[in-house]
C-alpha cells in the first residue's frame, strides 16, 4: 500500500481542486459524458463480455449466469490444428502486405520526387489515391469481375497465348500474391504522403552542395534523399507491425476467399467471425479473439515504446 | 544553374521511363473502373461473350434503368445516406465534446487523465467481435438504424488526433476570452471551433467516407431488407452473386448480361465517393498527419 500512497495523496489533491473549481470547471464534465456513456456501453462493457471465453455462453443465459468452464474453450482452441494454420496465415499475409507496400511507397515516393513538372506529378497523385477511398465491397466486386476464369485479364491473357485460365482467387498457389498485389494497388498511392512530406524537409542546400561536388542524380538520390526518407519509413514499420493483426485485412480477405482457399487465406478475424457467428460458437470464438487481443496490445504497446524512445513522434 | 543543360542522356532516358511509368500507374488505377463504365453499357452479348474492354460494345443504358427501378437498391442507397449523414454529424459532436475537455491538462481539469487513460486503453485493446455484437444485441439496437450509427459514434483515434489538434492552439487566445468572462463552452464554440476548420472537415470527411464504405455492421447487425445499406447490399450482388432482386422478369436477361447488371450497381455506389474526392484531395495531408506530430 506504500507504493500507491503519492497516487491516493495526487487523486484526494486533485479531488480537492475538483470541488473547488466545478463552479467553473462543469462544462468540461458535461462536454466529457456523451463520449464516456458511449465509451462504458460500446467499448468496456464488451470487454466484460470477455468473461465468456471462460464460460459455456448460453444466449439465455448471459454473460453473468452463464456455467465457468476454465480454460476448456483456450484448450479446445490450441487442441485445433486449423487454429495453428489460421495464426500462421495472418502473420504471413499482414507481413507480407507491410513489407511490400513500405517498400514500393518509399520507390514510389522517389519516383515522384523526380518528377519536375507539377502539374504532371500532381495529376499522377489524384489517381493512385484514389482507390484508398473505395470499400472492399467495390475493389472486391471488381477485382471478381476482372480475374474471374471469363473476365478481361484471363481474355487478355489468353490472346497473349496463356491457354489455361488462370484462376486467381481460387486456388492456394495464387490466392495470397493476389490478396498482397491488389492491397498494394489500393495503398501504395496513399502510403507515399507520409514519404513526400518527409522528402520535402530534406534541405535542399545539401542537395545543391552534392552536385556541384559533382554527384550524380542517382548518387543524389542513394547518399541523401534516400537516408532522408529512413526514419520515416522505420517509423511507419514500427507501427505496422505495432497493428500486425488489424494489417491481414478482414475487409478484403472475407470479400474475396472462399473455401478452396481456407488453408492459406483464412485468418484470424475470418475465422472469429465464421466459426462465432456464422456457427454461433460464441464462447470458442470469444477466446481466440481473446488471443488476439492481447497479443495485439503487446505488439503495439512494445512498437509506441519503441517508437517514444527513439523519436519525438509521440501518438498522445 | 541551368538544370535542365547540366543533365545527361542517362538522366533524360530516366526521365521518360519514369514518366511513363507513372502514367500507367495512375492509369490503372483508374482503368478498372472505365472497364466497369464500359461493361455496364453494353448489351448481354457482347458482355457475355468478354469483348469488352475500355469501350461499350452496342451502347445501352437498360441495366442503369434497371438499377433504378429496384426498389431494393434505391432504399439502400436512402438507407447510405441517412446513416452517412446524422451517423457524421454524431459522430463529430462526440469526438468535439470530448477532445476539447482532453486538451486540458490535469491542472486545469482534475481527473483529466484517468479519462484520457480509459480512452487511449480502449483504443489500444478491446473485447472482440464476438462481445462486441452480444453487446449492440443485448442494448436493443439489432436491426435499427442505430446498430448503423451508435457502434460507429466514437472513432478513439480521432478523438486521440482531434485532442492533439486542439492541444496546438495557442493558450493566449483561450486567456484572453477567460478574463473577459467566458465560459468554457463560450470558448469552445467561439474560440475553438473556427481556428479547427481544417481539421474537423477532414475528419467529417473521412467520417462520411467511412460511413459509406462500412458494409460489415449491415452484414451482422441489420436482417431486416429494408434496412440494409447499400454497400452490405452491393456485396449480397457483386460477392455473392445474388441476382435474385432483379430477376423478376426472366425476359430481361435476354437483353442485358448480369456482368453489366452488377457493374452498374458498383459504379453508383461508387458516384459518391467520386463527387467528395475533389474535396478529400484538398485534406489528404492534413489528415494523414494531423495531429501526429507534436514536439
Amino acid at each position: 500500500m506504500q507504493v500507491l500512497a503519492p497516487v491516493v495523496d495526487d487523486l484526494k489533491e486533485q479531488a480537492s481542486r475538483f470541488v473547488r473549481y466545478l463552479p467553473r470547471l462543469w462544462p468540461l464534465y458535461v462536454m466529457v459524458i456523451p463520449a464516456l456513456i458511449h465509451l462504458v456501453l460500446l467499448s468496456y462493457y464488451p470487454m466484460y463480455g470477455i468473461r465468456i471465453a471462460f464460460q459455456e455462453y448460453k444466449p439465455a443465459l448471459g454473460f453473468a449466469k452463464s456455467q465457468w468452464v476454465g480454460l476448456k474453450q483456450f484448450q479446445l482452441m490450441l487442441d485445433n490444428p486449423s487454429f495453428w494454420q489460421i495464426f500462421r496465415n495472418t502473420i504471413v499475409i499482414a507481413t507480407s502486405k507491410i513489407v511490400t507496400l513500405q517498400f514500393c511507397a518509399v520507390i514510389l515516393a522517389l519516383l515522384l520526387n523526380e518528377v519536375r513538372k507539377l502539374f504532371y506529378k500532381r495529376s499522377v497523385q489524384s489517381l493512385v489515391y484514389l482507390p484508398y477511398f473505395l470499400s472492399w465491397i467495390v475493389l472486391g466486386g471488381i477485382m471478381l469481375e476482372m480475374l474471374g476464369s471469363a473476365g478481361v485479364v484471363n481474355q487478355l491473357l489468353q490472346r497473349a497465348g496463356v491457354e489455361q485460365p488462370i484462376i486467381f482467387l481460387g486456388n492456394n498457389r495464387t490466392f495470397v500474391p493476389t490478396l498482397v498485389a491488389s492491397h498494394l494497388w489500393q495503398q501504395v498511392g496513399w502510403a507515399t504522403i507520409l514519404y513526400l512530406a518527409a522528402l520535402t524537409s530534406i534541405d535542399p542546400q545539401l542537395l545543391e552542395a552534392a552536385a556541384i561536388d559533382g554527384a550524380g542524380r542517382f548518387q543524389r538520390v542513394l547518399y541523401i534523399i534516400l537516408p532522408g526518407v529512413l526514419p520515416t519509413l522505420l517509423l511507419v514499420l514500427c507501427l505496422d507491425f505495432g497493428l500486425l493483426f488489424n494489417a491481414a485485412g478482414f475487409d478484403q480477405v472475407l470479400n474475396l476467399y472462399n473455401p478452396a482457399v481456407y488453408s492459406t487465406g483464412d485468418i484470424l478475424d475470418t475465422w472469429i467471425y465464421r466459426e462465432g457467428l456464422l456457427g454461433a460458437r460464441f464462447s470458442l470464438a470469444t477466446a481466440v479473439g481473446l488471443v488476439r487481443s492481447v497479443l495485439g496490445l503487446i505488439l503495439i504497446v512494445v512498437s509506441l515504446r519503441l517508437i517514444s524512445r527513439f523519436t519525438d513522434y509521440q501518438v498522445y | 544553374m541551368n538544370r535542365a543543360e547540366r543533365r545527361g542522356i542517362g538522366s533524360r532516358v530516366f526521365d521518360i521511363f519514369n514518366h511513363t511509368f507513372l502514367l500507367v500507374l495512375g492509369l490503372s488505377c483508374v482503368i478498372p473502373l472505365i472497364h466497369l463504365l464500359a461493361l455496364s453499357f453494353s448489351d448481354r452479348a457482347a458482355a457475355t461473350g468478354g469483348l469488352v474492354t475500355l469501350w461499350p460494345v452496342r451502347p445501352t443504358s437498360i441495366t442503369y434503368e434497371k438499377v433504378l427501378e429496384a426498389g431494393v437498391f434505391l432504399n439502400a442507397f436512402w438507407i447510405s445516406v441517412i446513416r452517412t449523414v446524422i451517423g457524421t454529424t454524431l459522430q463529430m459532436t462526440l469526438v468535439v465534446l470530448i477532445s476539447f475537455p482532453l486538451s486540458k491538462n490535469k491542472e486545469e481539469m482534475p481527473f483529466r487523465n484517468i479519462i484520457m487513460g480509459s480512452v487511449v486503453f480502449a483504443y489500444l485493446f478491446n473485447g472482440g467481435l464476438i462481445p462486441w455484437f452480444l453487446v449492440i444485441r443485448k442494448l436493443g439496437m439489432l436491426n435499427t438504424i442505430w446498430a448503423l450509427i451508435i457502434p460507429q459514434a466514437l472513432p478513439l483515434w480521432n478523438v486521440i488526433l482531434m485532442m492533439n489538434f486542439f492541444r496546438r492552439v495557442p493558450k493566449e487566445l483561450e486567456e484572453a476570452s477567460i478574463i473577459d468572462g467566458a465560459t468554457y463552452w463560450q470558448i469552445l464554440l467561439h474560440v475553438y471551433l473556427p481556428i479547427s476548420v481544417p481539421a474537423l472537415a477532414t475528419l467529417t470527411l473521412f467520417g462520411a467516407v467511412g460511413h459509406w464504405n462500412a458494409w460489415f455492421d449491415g452484414m451482422i447487425l441489420i436482417a431486416d431488407r429494408d434496412l440494409i445499406p447499400l454497400q452490405t447490399f452491393l456485396r449480397t450482388v457483386v460477392v455473392k452473386m445474388d441476382m435474385n432482386e432483379f430477376m423478376r422478369n426472366p425476359e430481361d436477361f435476354d437483353m442485358f448480361s448480369d456482368r453489366s447488371l452488377r457493374a452498374a450497381q458498383t459504379l453508383v455506389t461508387v458516384v459518391p465517393i467520386l463527387v467528395v474526392y475533389p474535396f478529400l484531395q484538398r485534406y489528404f495531408v492534413s489528415g494523414i498527419t494531423l495531429g501526429a506530430l507534436k514536439g
